[in-house]
C-alpha cells in the first residue's frame, strides 16, 4: 500500500511538469502564429491605430517572456485571469462548458463502456461465431465513418424522419436534468459509436490471448464451462491492458468532441478553444489546454493505479 | 419630410389605418391623399400579431464576442444586439431611404458640416433612465478618441465637436460637409445607451433603448431577450421573447429549422436550396444589397500599377459563369465598382461589362505585353467558394493568354496576413448604404481600407464636392460618373454581388419589403417580423 501511495505522489509531482511543459508550448504555438487578438478581433475593419490601442489596453504591446511569466505567477495563485476578447474571468467562462463537456462525456461513457465491455467479452466468447462477425463489421465501420457523418444520420433518422429526439442539443445551467439527459441523448450516441470498437476489440483480444494460457487450459481440463473460465479466470488477469484503453477513451470523450459539439450545437468546452485559438485569446486556450493536459494526466493515473489494483504483480515490475 | 415617409410606410405595410394615417399626415400639415399605389398591397396582411418566442438559428457568433458596441463585427453580434437591443438615432427603411428612430427629425446647416438632431421626448432604457442629448453625446464618444478600439473609429472621426442644446438637441460639427451624415448614424456599432455622469458608457452592461431586453447572454453560445415595455414605439418589436442562437455548421442549422427548433436561419447552403424548397414548413427569402465580392489588384505594384493590365483582367473574367457556378444564381452581376442595386446612385445608365477574351488581349498589348502571368491570392475566409471562384478565374483568362497562379492562403489570419498585404487577393465587402460611405471607406486615396492603394485625382476631387453637395441631380451625377472611372479604371475587379439567403418557417410573417442592407431584413428581423395568428 506504501508504494502505491508513494508512486501516485510520484505521477502526481511528474503531472505538474508536465502541466508546466504543456503550459509553455502551447503559448509558445500561439505566439507563432501570426496575427495577435486584436488584430483577429477587428478582422477585415482593423487599422493600425485601433489595433495600437487595443494592444496597450490589453497589454500585449509586452513581450512576450514578460506576459508569460506575469501568466504563471497568476496562476501559480490560482488565478486563471480573464479572457482578453471579452474581459469575463476565465473561471466563470470555462465553468459552465467544463460541466457541460463533463456530463456529456459522463453520459456516453455510461452507455460505451459496459456495452464494449459486454460486446467484447461475448465476442471472445463466441470466437469466430457469426455473433464475433458481425460485432466486428458493425462497431469496426461506426469508427469508420466521420464523427459528424454518424451525427448527421442520427440526426437525419432520429430528429428529422422520426422526431424522437431533438436536433439540437443546446443545454443551459438552467435546464433541468432530464431534459439535458433527453438533449444530450444524440451526441452521447454519436460519441458511443465512435468509441466502443476501439474498448470492445481490446476487451476481446486481451481475453482471448489469456486463453491460450496453461492456467486456462487447466480450467478447461477440469470441465469449467467457457462462461465461467472467461469470467472467472480470463477477465482477471485480462483487466490491465482493457482499463488503459477505457481510460484513453473516456479522455477522448473529454478532450476530443468538438466536431460532435459544433454539429449538435452542444456548448462545451471544444468549442471554446477553437474559438479563443483564432482569435488568439491566450489565456482562455492556456486554461483550456492545461485542463485538457491534467484529464490525460489524471485519467492516465487512474488507469496505472486500477491496473495496480486488479493486479499486484504490476508494483513490482522486474 | 422624414416623418412623412415613415407614415407613408406603416400604411404601405398595413401597419396603421388610413384613417389613421390620414389624421397624422393633417397633424404633421401636409395636405393628403393616399396614394392608391400604397392601398393596393393592404390587404396582403393585417395588422402584425402580438407575441411568441422567436428563435433564431446564426451562423455566425463566437466565444470572444462581448456586448460592448466597440467589438461588434460580426452579424450575431449585429443582429441581437445592434439591432436587437438597440436602437440608433436613425434607421435604414427596408426601401433602403432613412427613417428617423430616436433622432424624430435632422436640419444640415447650408455646407451640411453643421448638423442639428431633434431627439425623441420620453424614450426610455431598458435600467428605466429616460433618453437625453448626454446618452447620446456619450454613446457616440465611445468610439472616438486616442484609446478607442472601436471599429467605427474611422466613420465617427469626422465628427469635430458635439453639443447639448437643451436636453433634446444634439448639434454636431463636422470637419467637413457630408450630406449623408445622418446615414452614418445608423451603422451597428452607434446604438445609443445611457450615459453616467463622467460622460462614458458602462459598455458591459448591455442596456440599450432597443425593443428588447437582454435576460442572458453567453458568447458564442446564445442570448436571451424579452419585449421591453416601455418601448417608445408600438409599431415594431412583436415577439414577447427572442433567443438567438449560435449554430455554426449550416447542415445543423438547416436541421433545426426543418425541426421545429428555431423559426428563422441566416447563410443557407445555396447548395442544397433547391431540395429545401420542397419543404412546405419552410419560407425562403432572398435580399439583394450592397455586400459584394471582389478582387482587389494593388495599383501600387506592378504589373498592376498599369491600368490596361487591369482593364485586361477585368475582360479576361467570365462573370457570367462565376455568378452561376459560385453563387448558383443567387447574386447580381457586377460591373467593377462597388455600389449596388439598392444604393441610391446606382448607374444603371453604364453598360455591363462582360467576357471578352479579345478585348482583354487588346489592352495586353497595348500594356506592351504579349502575355501575362500573375498570382492570384484566395482563401475561403474571403468568402464561401472564393477558391473555386479564383480557379474558375484561371480557366476564364487562360483563352486570354493571361496565366493566373491561383495561391491557397489559410483561412486563418487571412485579413491581417494576405488582404492589402499580397499583389492580387480575394475580398469580401458587407458594402455600405450611401455612395459616399462606401468610396471613402475602401476607394478614397489614402482610407485605411483601400485595397487597391489606388489613387486618381479627380475621383478624389469629385468624392469631396459629392460629399457636401446637398442638391439631389448634381449628386446623382457625380456619383455616377464616380462609378464610371473605378469602373474603367480602379484597381478592384468586382465579378458579383451576393444576395442575403435566409429562410423562416411559414409561421413567422415578414412584411413584403425587407432591407437589403443586411441579411434577415436588415438585420431587424426580430422587430421588424410577427408570427402569423
Amino acid at each position: 500500500m506504501y508504494k502505491l501511495v508513494k508512486l501516485v505522489a510520484q505521477r502526481l509531482g511528474l503531472g505538474a511538469i508536465v502541466l508546466f511543459a504543456v503550459s509553455l508550448i502551447i503559448f509558445l504555438g500561439v505566439e507563432l502564429l501570426p496575427g495577435d487578438l486584436c488584430q483577429e478581433i477587428q478582422g477585415q475593419a482593423a487599422t493600425p491605430e485601433t489595433v495600437a490601442a487595443c494592444r496597450k489596453e490589453l497589454g500585449l504591446d509586452q513581450p512576450a517572456a514578460t506576459r508569460y511569466l506575469n501568466w504563471l505567477g497568476n496562476i501559480a495563485q490560482g488565478d486563471f485571469g480573464v479572457s482578453l476578447a471579452n474581459q469575463r474571468q476565465i473561471s466563470e467562462l470555462i465553468g459552465v462548458r467544463l460541466s457541460n463537456t463533463l456530463f456529456l462525456a459522463l453520459v456516453a461513457a455510461i452507455i460505451s463502456v459496459p456495452l464494449a465491455l459486454a460486446l467484447g467479452i461475448l465476442a471472445a466468447l463466441y470466437r469466430n461465431t457469426w455473433y464475433d462477425r458481425a460485432v466486428n463489421v458493425v462497431t469496426l465501420s461506426s469508427i469508420s465513418f466521420p464523427e459528424f457523418f454518424v451525427a448527421y444520420i442520427l440526426i437525419l433518422f432520429f430528429a428529422v424522419n422520426f422526431g424522437w429526439f431533438p436536433a439540437l442539443s443546446n443545454v443551459s445551467p438552467d435546464t433541468p436534468f432530464w431534459e439535458r439527459v433527453y438533449r444530450v441523448i444524440l451526441p452521447a450516441t454519436t460519441l458511443t459509436l465512435v468509441v466502443v470498437a476501439h474498448m470492445m476489440r481490446m476487451t476481446r483480444a486481451a481475453i482471448i490471448n489469456l486463453l491460450a494460457s496453461p492456467y486456462i487450459e487447466m480450467a478447461n481440463l477440469k470441465g469449467m464451462s467457457r462462461s465461467h473460465i472467461i469470467l472467472k479466470h480470463a477477465l482477471p488477469n485480462a483487466w490491465a491492458p482493457i482499463v488503459n484503453v477505457i481510460v484513453i477513451n473516456l479522455a477522448y470523450l473529454i478532450v476530443g468532441v468538438v466536431v460532435v459539439e459544433v454539429v449538435f450545437v452542444y456548448p462545451g468546452l471544444g468549442q471554446l478553444i477553437v474559438d479563443s485559438v483564432q482569435k488568439r485569446d491566450i489565456p482562455v486556450v492556456q486554461a483550456c489546454s492545461l485542463i485538457f493536459a491534467a484529464t490525460y494526466v489524471l485519467l492516465n493515473l487512474t488507469a496505472d493505479v486500477l491496473s495496480i489494483v486488479t493486479n499486484p504483480r504490476l508494483l513490482h515490475p522486474r | 419630410m422624414s416623418e412623412r415617409k415613415q407614415l407613408e410606410r406603416l400604411l404601405a405595410s398595413g401597419w396603421i389605418s388610413r384613417r389613421e394615417f390620414v389624421k397624422r399626415m393633417v397633424a404633421l400639415g401636409f395636405a393628403t391623399s393616399v396614394p392608391a399605389s400604397m392601398l393596393a398591397s393592404m390587404p396582403a396582411y393585417g395588422a402584425p400579431k402580438k407575441g411568441g418566442t422567436f428563435r433564431v438559428g446564426l451562423g455566425h457568433g463566437s466565444t470572444t464576442d462581448s456586448v460592448d458596441p466597440a467589438t461588434w463585427e460580426n452579424a450575431y453580434t449585429q443582429f441581437t444586439f445592434g439591432y436587437g437591443s438597440n436602437n440608433h438615432l436613425t434607421e435604414i427603411l427596408p426601401d433602403g431611404s432613412l427613417g428617423p428612430e430616436l433622432a424624430e427629425s435632422w436640419e444640415p446647416s447650408t455646407d451640411a458640416a453643421t448638423w442639428t438632431f431633434k431627439l425623441r421626448e420620453g424614450v426610455e432604457f431598458h435600467n428605466g433612465k429616460t433618453m437625453e442629448a448626454s446618452d447620446v453625446i456619450a454613446s457616440l464618444n465611445h468610439h472616438r478618441g486616442e484609446d478607442t478600439k472601436s471599429g467605427a473609429k474611422g466613420i465617427v472621426a469626422p465628427i469635430k465637436e458635439m453639443k447639448a442644446d437643451g436636453k433634446h438637441v444634439v448639434v454636431v460639427t463636422l470637419e467637413g460637409g457630408n450630406a449623408d451624415f445622418p446615414f452614418v448614424l445608423n451603422d451597428y456599432h452607434l446604438a445609443i445607451v445611457p450615459g453616467n455622469a463622467d460622460g462614458k458608457i458602462d459598455a458591459k452592461s448591455g442596456i440599450g433603448a432597443g425593443a428588447y431586453v437582454v435576460k442572458s447572454y453567453e458568447p458564442g453560445v446564445g442570448a436571451k431577450l424579452t419585449r421591453h415595455k416601455n418601448y417608445w414605439r408600438s409599431d415594431y418589436g412583436h415577439f414577447d421573447d427572442v433567443e438567438v442562437l449560435t449554430i455554426a455548421d449550416v447542415a445543423a442549422r438547416t436541421n433545426a429549422l426543418t425541426t421545429g427548433e428555431v423559426d428563422a436561419i441566416d447563410r443557407l447552403d445555396i447548395k442544397t436550396l433547391h431540395l429545401l424548397k420542397r419543404n412546405k414548413n419552410i419560407s425562403i427569402k432572398e435580399t439583394s444589397g450592397t455586400a459584394h465580392y471582389t478582387a482587389a489588384m494593388r495599383t501600387d505594384t506592378p504589373p498592376f500599377d498599369n491600368n490596361d493590365v487591369r482593364l485586361a483582367l477585368k475582360y479576361a473574367v467570365d462573370r457570367e459563369a462565376l455568378l452561376q457556378n459560385v453563387l448558383r444564381g443567387h447574386g447580381v452581376l457586377g460591373n467593377d465598382h462597388p455600389i449596388g442595386l439598392s444604393n441610391r446612385y446606382h448607374a444603371s445608365e453604364l453598360p455591363q461589362r462582360s467576357y471578352d477574351p479579345e478585348k482583354a488581349k487588346f489592352h495586353l498589348q497595348k500594356a506592351g505585353m504579349s502575355n501575362l502571368k500573375v498570382d492570384l491570392s484566395a482563401a475561403d475566409a474571403a468568402f464561401g467558394g472564393a477558391v473555386d471562384a479564383a480557379v474558375l478565374m484561371k480557366e476564364h483568362a487562360a483563352k486570354a493568354g493571361i496565366e493566373i497562379n491561383v495561391v491557397r492562403e489559410p483561412n486563418d489570419g487571412y485579413w491581417s496576413n494576405v488582404w492589402m498585404k499580397k499583389p492580387w487577393c480575394m475580398v469580401y465587402w458587407g458594402g455600405r448604404p450611401t455612395e459616399d460611405w462606401m468610396f471613402s471607406t475602401a476607394y478614397a486615396a489614402g482610407a485605411d481600407w483601400n485595397d487597391s492603394f489606388w489613387n486618381h485625382e479627380k475621383f478624389n476631387k469629385l468624392l469631396l464636392e459629392a460629399r457636401s453637395e446637398l442638391n439631389e441631380a448634381k449628386r446623382r451625377e457625380m456619383y455616377v460618373e464616380m462609378q464610371r472611372i473605378v469602373r474603367d479604371e480602379g484597381g478592384v475587379l468586382v465579378p458579383m454581388f451576393n444576395n442575403y439567403v435566409f429562410a423562416t418557417s411559414t409561421k413567422v410573417e415578414t412584411p413584403e419589403q425587407m432591407g437589403a442592407n443586411w441579411g434577415l431584413d436588415g438585420n431587424r428581423g426580430m422587430e421588424r417580423w410577427w408570427f402569423k395568428s
